[in-house]
């Protein structure tokens, strides 16, 4: 089992090569095109402002190794800032575009600044299904409205409804907090921060780039 | 509405977790990476690791712990103390830690929040502020872990950091600090409405009474606990569900 994480500069990748460790999975920290497609399995983190991330993958020429690695059809997670990417453009600081992968863009988290609505939005917080299962996802064995970690000011919208595996609530606000698109999957929160329930959804990945490896 | 996150502050000097009052006469209770790992497997929501003499010596001395802590611990882990420079925030985040908390550094250049937050974002920075009451409704900023006044006043103090980009504010009252006599809840009615950040109350906090009293009236993101726990006054457990019964939202 060979799972790689996107190295570009940015984020505390430390976290999630801990929890893939924890689980029983070495991971490698890499930005090589050979060794990414050879992976079973594909982890983008990141936290940060999107045009940086953006900026980042383009200095290593990691747009094109991304789209071909999903075209493999193997599993592919974004994390955060790796979510948001995932997306067509983000509005955080003027239009930047994104990898375009999943139809949608970034927007700010769209709270009212008063004493209850405080942004970024730093909290654990709970995830709910949308329209789509989570059977056979990342999302497989996890229960409804387990709580996650949360360290952000803006949300991805995704186009499409079922696109969006899970919701989250920001006061009255609802947020796509996962998406998922075939083989491609994002989370909004943490699950490498978020307890014992977010290092089952690392496992959920992993089991599925095991089956699809088995294929 | 947003949960509220039960942290646990660790404060250490020379490899072991101590606990003073008024972060003075400091008094070992034992080895930081367990006690980490035991509050993780308690259910806490955050651990919060303090160089307790860092600030003094100009530097921190936690990346190993933190590295350590890393392994076995899947939650958010702020580390402070000493980290005065963009490098020492970086070797910081590299040993694993997910945000920072500055003070001293802060106050001696208020520029240094504002460079931070804009290279690693403002989440990641949490503007810390040791106070102590001077008047009624006057509080003042101390640096150096407590040993040091600023003359800046806590409220002009904390609004200046929110437009300096920090993305959460850890308010320690040190005049509760290691008392186990609850929170100054007047310094918090003075700030909670000067900025929209998160502010994470620290200091005092000596059972669970005192943290429903302050979650029920005042506008309080997240609680430190130090002594409840290191002196196993009661647990992260009973906390949580004293939250739970007094309509305080908290992940259990």
């Amino acid at each position: 089992m060979k799972i790689s994480i996107i190295d570009y500069e940015i984020g505390n990748v430390k976290s999630i090569k801990n929890a893939l460790k924890k689980i029983g999975v070495e991971s490698i920290l890499t930005n090589d095109r050979k060794t990414i497609l050879s992976s079973d399995g594909l982890i983008l983190p990141g936290v940060g402002a999107f045009a940086h991330g953006m900026n980042n993958l383009q200095k290593y020429g990691l747009q094109e190794i991304i789209n071909d690695f999903v075209n493999t059809k193997k599993p592919f997670m974004g994390i955060c800032l790796g979510m948001q990417m995932l997306m067509e453009e983000s509005e955080e600081f003027g239009i930047t575009k994104g990898l375009g992968l999943i139809e949608g863009k970034v927007i700010k988290l769209p709270v009212q600044k008063t004493n209850y609505e405080k942004s970024p939005h730093v909290s654990w917080n709970e995830i709910v299904k949308n329209k789509i299962t989570w059977k056979d996802t990342i999302l497989g064995d996890i229960p409804e409205q387990s709580d996650m970690y949360f360290v952000h000011s803006f949300v991805a919208s995704p186009m499409n409804e079922e696109n969006i595996l899970s919701t989250t609530e920001y006061y009255d606000y609802k947020f796509c907090s996962a998406v998922k698109k075939d083989n491609i999957y994002g989370c909004q929160f943490h699950p490498e921060k978020s307890g014992k329930m977010g290092l089952n959804i690392i496992q959920n990945f992993v089991n599925l780039c095991k089956e699809r490896k088995n294929v | 509405m947003k949960k509220i996150r039960v942290t646990a502050r660790i404060d250490v000097k020379n490899e072991f977790v101590i606990k003073g009052i008024h972060l003075e006469g400091l008094r070992k209770v034992g080895d930081p990476n367990l006690l980490a790992k035991k509050y993780y497997e308690e259910g806490i929501d955050e651990i919060i690791f303090m160089d307790a003499v860092a600030a003094y010596y100009d530097r921190n001395s936690l990346s190993h712990i933190i590295e350590k802590a890393c392994k076995e611990v899947f939650i958010p882990i702020t580390v402070g103390g000493g980290l005065r420079t963009i490098d020492d925030i970086n070797q910081a985040l590299k040993a694993g830690a997910d945000k920072v908390a500055i003070n001293t550094k802060a106050i001696q250049n208020p520029e240094f929040i504002a460079e931070a937050s804009k290279i690693f974002g403002s989440q990641c920075i949490v503007a810390s502020i040791v106070a102590k009451k001077i008047n009624s409704n006057q509080w003042e900023a101390y640096i150096d872990n407590g040993r040091e006044a600023t003359g800046l006043d806590i409220v002009e103090w904390a609004k200046r950091l929110e437009g300096l980009g920090a993305g959460e504010i850890m308010l320690t009252s040190l005049d509760m600090e290691g008392t186990k006599k609850g929170f100054d809840t007047e310094l918090y009615e003075a700030v909670q409405d000067v900025v929209s950040i998160p502010i994470i109350a620290s200091g005092g906090m000596g059972n669970i009474k005192h943290a429903v009293e302050l979650l029920s009236n005042y506008k309080i993101d997240a609680i430190a606990t130090a002594s409840v726990i290191h002196y196993n006054i009661d647990t992260i457990k009973n906390i949580k569900q004293a939250f739970i019964d007094n309509n305080i939202k908290v992940r259990m």
